[in-house]
């Protein structure tokens, strides 16, 4: 009897996971249609071409990227953005862009979405030692700042959230774990930098509220709470803007926090940490965490003769 | 006048077993979900943080059943053993989540956080001070230590409020559930302070109704 072979499968032919893991999402589209339509109004296809700006790891799957998140305008655990942010607007939506530029003026969401769209795969480090892949698509914020002519004395680049108390749970109430809106910031250099990019969408659909719908900044080689969601105002400044989290606690989170596996959070070391959604306990490891998020080659320069210990 | 109906004798050992039973299924189920990648997003995180509030609860309704017997007259006395000790193992699981699945055994790590960051030090020190309660939970201890034993088992008392201060200082903003634990045990520890005077009252008062033969008629 001849020993049994394993058929050999090429790997052309091998679907890739994001490609099999669509089609579920796609079945959960149609029938989100069938019942009633208006839930695939928030998850629409978007047009977007591929970028060399790629990682290549395995992506994080979209259920993880869809339901482990930190927006604390939603509540403080990782579950809350998905599952309070059902009433959450983010059509129509208009994004003010203003400060020290030639030409300030307002952004409809159509017309941030008829920016050619490219995908970006991205390393994603949460402060909180955690790590996902996401394939983000979006547009470089250059490509906004030129529209809006910065003036010579803009030196860096502020962000704010939307404030929406009765959409958005967090921010009423009682106990509210952070000062509204949240606010971010980048120095102009950064801002741009080709790797900086604002979403509009991951997994080639528009962005799901809990991700930070309709649009939000991607910044790979910071931690992620530097990536401001749901944003409705970008203005150019000459003296660093207010960082919420920075204000909230100053020595654990700086203005620039630059992934820095050599610089601890003073509650946790930030030499390792966990990426999401890799199966159960023993599915799960732990992997060195890179400087810049391993984006060193393209955005060291930025702070060359900078002390990253003190300018954490 | 009771506020539960009181459980049959024979019931008392069992009920003591069904609790420990109980007490392990929170810590059972999230091992299955979390070994069989049922537990969302991060795992090991998810299972830690269910281990290390479980035994704050267990060390809140470790506390509670003295002011019960005190203010409302129920004597659980029976259960607090099991309760100490569910929470002891809780913590135990907590710090094991923690070094083998989220460290992995990481030692140099592991040291380092218990050394540098005070939320870890002050959680590892409830830990070590849980061990001689744990160790000294049996009849034979009791009798052996005899007044001793009461005073090493105040230690309890630092231990709870350690829990409760470790899960505030592990958050990056201090939340209601945060908040409720330390009011919680604050309120817990602010009995133990009051509740010498209290028991000395209602014995005076329950002497003075006794004696008096007026009150006796009119209760007549």
């Amino acid at each position: 009897m001849p020993a049994y072979r394993p058929p050999e499968i090429p790997a052309s032919e091998i679907t890739p996971e994001r490609f099999f893991l669509d089609r579920r999402s796609f079945l959960a589209a149609a029938g989100g249609l069938a019942l009633g339509g208006t839930s695939v109004a928030h998850a629409a296809a978007l047009k977007v071409t591929s970028s060399p700006y790629k990682v290549n790891e395995t992506l994080t799957p979209e259920k993880d990227v869809t339901s482990y998140n930190n927006f604390y305008e939603f509540g403080t655990g990782k579950a809350d953005p998905a599952a309070n942010s059902g009433s959450f607007k983010p059509t129509p939506w208009t994004v003010k862009v203003d400060g020290l530029v030639g030409k300030p003026r307002e952004f409809g969401l159509d017309e941030l979405l008829a920016f050619p769209l490219e995908e970006r795969i991205y390393r994603m480090r949460c402060v909180e030692a955690w790590s996902m892949v996401i394939p983000w698509d979006g547009f470089p914020l250059s490509t906004l700042l030129d529209k809006v002519e910065p003036l010579g004395s803009a030196k860096y680049v502020a962000f704010e959230t939307v404030v929406r108390p009765e959409e958005m749970p967090g921010q009423s109430g009682y106990f509210q774990p952070l000062p509204w809106p949240y606010q971010e910031g980048l120095r102009l250099d950064e801002a741009r930098h080709p790797l900086t990019i604002l979403a509009v969408g991951l997994y080639g659909k528009t962005l799901p509220n809990q991700n930070g719908a309709p649009m939000r900044l991607v910044v790979p080689w910071k931690y992620g709470f530097k990536g401001i969601k749901s944003i409705v105002r970008i203005s150019l400044t000459e003296t660093a803007p207010p960082c919420t989290w920075n204000l909230a606690a100053p020595d654990e989170y700086g203005f620039y926090a630059n992934v820095n596996p050599a610089v601890d959070h003073p509650r946790w070391s930030q030499a390792t940490e966990n990426r999401i959604g890799e199966g159960g306990f023993f599915g799960s490891n732990r992997r060195d965490t890179l400087a810049f998020n391993g984006y060193a080659d393209d955005v060291a320069g930025l702070y060359a003769g900078m002390d990253l210990r003190v300018n954490f | 006048m009771a506020l539960v109906p009181a459980l049959p004798k024979r019931f008392h050992g069992p009920s003591v077993w069904a609790l420990y039973a109980l007490g392990f299924i929170p810590a059972a189920w999230a091992f299955y979900l979390g070994a069989t990648g049922q537990l969302p997003g991060n795992a090991v995180k998810e299972f830690e943080h269910l281990l290390g509030l479980w035994a704050l609860r267990f060390l809140v309704a470790t506390l509670t059943i003295t002011p019960l017997r005190d203010l409302v007259g129920l004597n659980w006395l029976r259960y607090r053993r099991a309760l100490g000790l569910l929470a002891f193992y809780y913590v135990l699981m907590h710090f094991l989540a923690y070094m083998l699945l989220d460290q992995m055994l990481r030692i140099p790590t592991i040291l380092a956080d218990i050394a540098r960051r005070p939320f870890i030090t002050i959680g590892m020190a409830a830990l070590v001070m849980l061990i001689p309660l744990a160790l000294t939970s049996n009849n034979w201890s009791i009798r052996k230590l005899g007044q001793r034993w009461n005073k090493l088992h105040r230690l309890a008392y630092v231990i709870a409020a350690a829990g409760a201060l470790h899960f505030a200082m592990a958050v990056k903003v201090v939340g209601l559930e945060q908040m409720l634990y330390i009011f919680l045990v604050s309120l817990l520890l602010a009995w133990r302070a009051v509740r010498t005077p209290f028991l000395r009252w209602k014995r005076q008062r329950t002497a003075v109704v006794r004696s008096s033969p007026a009150t006796q008629k009119a209760a007549g």
